[in-house]
């Protein structure tokens, strides 16, 4: 067994409204920032899972990110693998 | 006999005695369910009071949906049972999959705390079957995620099979199509982001929600 850091970044689907990324990016130009656009507000999971390899440590990081840590009606999730010493 | 009504109860949940106290009021009986109870009971209605559920951690619902409760739900709900969910009820049935789409954060990013005019769209719920076609009840919301999002099929889905049970008729959130409240397909799941039971009695400024808690019993 090995153990993994999965980082998990939990963001809104396409087309689905992020009002804090919007109030962000009308923010951001009244400190002279007046070139930011694609302003996204998401959720940043981590969390050490061991398993026999990565395939199956991500397979189930996959399945958490289904069952629970996103919702798939307005959520999709990326996730990050890193083998822990 | 009077219809008994269980009133879900989660660790965080703050509205399960004013429902209780307004299904008495309207002439049924009200029993508190826990959410680790393994059962709904005797109940011949189930209601998912407002709150903050396990705190809404993660996301709203998102961890109330696996209290042992909800399998009772469930399998209530699958059986015909009526079940309604009132603001953080609905939310937890939507992440439950009991109902379609989901409730994110307003789109003003504002807490709203009001009483709004809803628009009753269909009378063929458990939640609406005493109200009138287009009636207009004043109801208070008290929320900050309850803009309804879902995809474009399942909207049309929604219109089409006429799901939408109450729409806002000045959108305070957000939601999409002006949605305040939906119904499952075989229309004895109903969940909305407005309280009746804040509105069930003249004394509270508006009775208009008795009609629809009435309707459950």
């Amino acid at each position: 067994m090995s153990a993994y850091e999965a980082r998990i970044e939990v963001g809104h689907r396409p087309g689905i409204l992020d009002p804090q990324g919007g109030v962000i990016e009308r923010a951001l130009p009244a400190l002279g920032y007046g070139n930011v656009s694609h302003v996204r507000v998401g959720k940043s999971i981590r969390l050490v899972v061991e398993a026999a390899d990565e395939a199956s440590a991500r397979a189930e990081v996959e399945e958490m990110c289904r069952k629970l840590l996103a919702n798939p009606v307005i959520e999709d999730y990326t996730i990050e693998l890193l083998e822990t010493v | 006999m009077s219809t008994k009504v269980g009133v879900v109860t989660f660790p965080g949940t703050n509205c399960e005695q004013d429902v209780a106290w307004a299904v008495k009021v309207l002439g049924g009986e009200a029993q508190l369910l826990w959410h680790a109870d393994p059962t709904v009971g005797q109940s011949d209605a189930v209601v998912l009071a407002g709150g903050f559920a396990h705190g809404d951690y993660l996301r709203t619902g998102a961890i109330a949906r696996f209290s042992p409760v909800m399998d009772a739900v469930a399998g209530f709900a699958r059986a015909g049972g009526p079940v309604v969910g009132i603001c953080n009820g609905f939310q937890i049935l939507c992440e439950a999959g009991l109902l379609a789409g989901a409730l994110q954060k307003n789109a003003g990013l504002k807490f709203r705390c009001q009483t709004v005019e809803l628009r009753v769209e269909t009378t063929t719920t458990v939640l609406t079957r005493k109200a009138e076609p287009g009636q207009i009840l004043r109801i208070p919301i008290n929320h900050f995620e309850g803009n309804f999002v879902c995809d474009e099929p399942t909207l049309k889905g929604l219109q089409e099979n006429d799901q939408v049970v109450l729409r806002y008729v000045d959108n305070p959130n957000g939601s999409l199509d002006d949605i305040a409240g939906i119904c499952s397909e075989g229309r004895n799941v109903v969940g909305l982001m407005p309280h009746p039971e804040r509105a069930a009695e003249a004394i509270l400024g508006s009775a208009d929600g008795a009609v629809l808690l009435r309707s459950l019993l």
